[in-house]
């Protein structure tokens, strides 16, 4: 069985900044020591609307990037879309504010030994965690392409910076109105091809990690997706986030996305499942 | 940033006249230091949890309702949040009796955590064949039967939902046990005779009730136009429902008032473990609570005790059932 990140900590966090950022805000968390136990892929869940709140779930949120400076100590940058009454709440918190966080959780993305050709596609503001994730393949020598894609143009995340870390950045609008028009999973075929892709690190909505598994299907190149599904508590006690993962064994069993993910191996959940519930073999 | 807790300094009782304060319970026979524990369901198996405190600082982990075959449970989306509450629809997965009783108890009991195993069955056989392995496992407290667990196919399933039905089961279960382990029998609030129900477990050889399970609901999704559950409909936990536990509670501790009550229903602070106390609760279990604070727990028993000791209580027992007393004030 596994066992919650080993790392998680229940702490107070201070808002040091929260920007907005187009769609999105850019809220940096002032997290002291946590930081040293955060890795790219790993989460963080945030309790929402102060105490008298009729909202009583946290929010889960990717962790965008760590870093420790020498004015705030340890800080962590999270990227949050203002859709949900819980979402909007965290990006109206102004500099200053005291947020009731538990984190790192979950699974983080694995980080190649030796340098090899990494392709990261992000989807939406699931871009986020990709930027982080970026810095660390970039120190350990590796090559990293970048793919970012959405509806339209002001839901693509694509930070000045973030840029710095990727030796190639491509957008995709399927209305066109930023970058190239079409899909972010349309050159990916090519790119497999080609051979320059060992590995693709993904984040975004389920349908393009689902795609993406298909494109990875029976070549050599490993996916690595950070999924998303609704959660309740984040630390692995109310089995809502589950999805149909084949195990070493063969056998499809229903694995927590906060515990046994957010990144898992796209070859192995299985997609055409989801939202079903897979025999049980005896 | 301050740490407001940490793992093994943060559940120190730090209350003055602690010492001499008994917040010890009992049900049937079985002795717990603290009246607060996990619920059924909201815990795992404990593991998950032992991250944040020590598992022996809390009166008891009662495990995830366990069936008799591994289970996959019910289709996502398994969760929507409601006001002061949310809706769930997990269908009991599990790994099985046999898989749990080998890894899990072993690892509580190691923790040193007092356990009280959950079971659930689609038959009267079932839980029968579920004691009978639970039997022959040492380091249990007491045994927990679900029989009104509201996601399962079919809402005729739901024992509790029918006197007979929840009778046969714990009689089954009793002839089982014999007269060692306390049954603890967990009832749902969704019937017309909650008393009664409870009376005809309790001559069936229950010790104790666990009430209440969650409440049937359901959401649909505005977008989909369509119930938004996998299952369709789910159990509504959290402080939207705790009026309903205390008077599930309050009803059955005055019909019954020497059977031990373990209550629960959207238990968030220490004053609402009091307010089910009061309505006649010998133990409270946190739910929903733990997936917003995983410290819930400790929380809830510091501030429990200390209420109890500000309102001039000498131990928890005295409390018990407190709102039914008849002397005018």
């Amino acid at each position: 069985m596994t066992t919650i990140n080993r790392g998680a900590t229940h702490a107070f966090a201070t808002v040091l900044s929260n920007k907005r950022v187009g769609q999105y805000h850019q809220i940096l968390l002032g997290v002291g020591d946590l930081v040293k136990a955060c890795k790219p892929g790993n989460f963080v869940a945030i309790k929402v609307g102060g105490d008298s709140s009729r909202m009583i779930l946290r929010r889960a949120f990717a962790i965008s990037r760590v870093s420790e400076s020498t004015s705030f100590g340890g800080t962590m940058e999270l990227i949050a879309a203002p859709h949900g009454s819980g979402s909007q709440w965290l990006c109206s918190q102004p500099e200053g504010s005291e947020i009731d966080i538990v984190a790192p959780l979950g699974t983080a993305f694995g980080i190649p030994t030796s340098p090899v050709n990494a392709l990261l596609v992000g989807g939406g503001y699931g871009s986020a965690p990709l930027f982080g994730l970026a810095e660390v393949l970039k120190s350990r020598g590796c090559k990293v392409d970048m793919l970012l894609g959405a509806s339209t143009g002001v839901k693509i995340y694509a930070p000045m910076e973030g840029k710095r870390s990727v030796n190639s950045l491509k957008i995709y609008t399927e209305d066109g109105t930023m970058g190239q028009t079409g899909k972010v999973t349309d050159p990916i075929v090519d790119l497999i091809k080609s051979g320059s892709v060992d590995v693709i690190y993904s984040c975004g909505p389920m349908g393009m990690l689902s795609a993406i598994s298909k494109l990875t299907e029976g070549t050599d190149v490993v996916h690595q997706c950070a999924v998303e599904e609704a959660m309740a508590c984040g630390i692995g006690i109310c089995m809502t986030c589950v999805l149909p993962v084949k195990g070493s064994d063969g056998q499809v069993s229903m694995l927590r996305s906060c515990i046994d993910g957010p990144v898992m191996d796209g070859a192995d959940v299985q997609w055409h499942l989801v939202g079903q519930t897979p025999q049980v073999q005896q | 940033m301050a740490l407001s807790w940490s793992n093994s300094a943060g559940a120190a009782m730090t209350l003055t006249n602690a010492e001499n304060f008994d917040f010890s319970t009992t049900l049937g026979n079985a002795y717990f230091a603290s009246p607060i524990f996990t619920a059924s369901g909201c815990a795992s198996s404990g593991k998950e949890f032992a991250q944040f405190f020590p598992l022996s600082q809390i009166g008891a982990v009662v495990t995830k309702s366990v069936m008799n075959k591994p289970r996959h449970g019910r289709p996502t989306p398994r969760m929507a949040e409601t006001p002061s509450g949310m809706l769930n629809s997990i269908g009991l997965q599990g790994p099985g009796i046999d898989a749990f009783l080998a890894n899990d108890v072993p690892w509580l009991v190691e923790e040193k955590a007092r356990v009280i195993v959950s079971i659930a069955g689609e038959t009267i056989e079932e839980y029968a064949t579920l004691a009978r392995k639970v039997r022959s496992v040492a380091g249990i407290s007491a045994l927990e039967v679900n029989i009104s667990c509201p996601n399962v196919e079919n809402r005729g399933l739901v024992f509790a939902c029918d006197p007979e039905a929840s009778r046969r089961v714990i009689d089954g279960v009793r002839r089982i046990i014999g007269g060692d382990l306390p049954i603890i029998a967990k009832l749902s609030p969704d019937v017309t005779d909650l008393p009664s129900i409870a009376a005809g477990v309790v001559e069936s050889g229950a010790d104790a009730l666990a009430l209440i399970n969650t409440v049937l609901g359901m959401v649909i999704n505005i977008d989909s136009m369509r119930p938004h559950l996998g299952g369709k409909t789910g159990g509504l936990s959290g402080p939207a429902i705790r009026p309903v536990a205390v008077r599930a509670i309050y009803q059955v501790h005055q019909a019954m008032p020497n059977i031990p009550i373990l209550g629960m229903g959207g238990v968030t602070t220490g004053r609402d473990a009091f307010e089910l106390i009061l309505a006649g609760a010998s133990g409270v279990s946190v739910g929903t609570a733990s997936f917003g604070n995983p410290h819930a727990l400790i929380d809830i028993q510091n501030q429990l005790q200390q209420i109890l000791i500000e309102k001039g209580f000498k131990s928890l027992k005295s409390a018990i059932g407190y709102a039914h007393r008849t002397e005018m004030p």
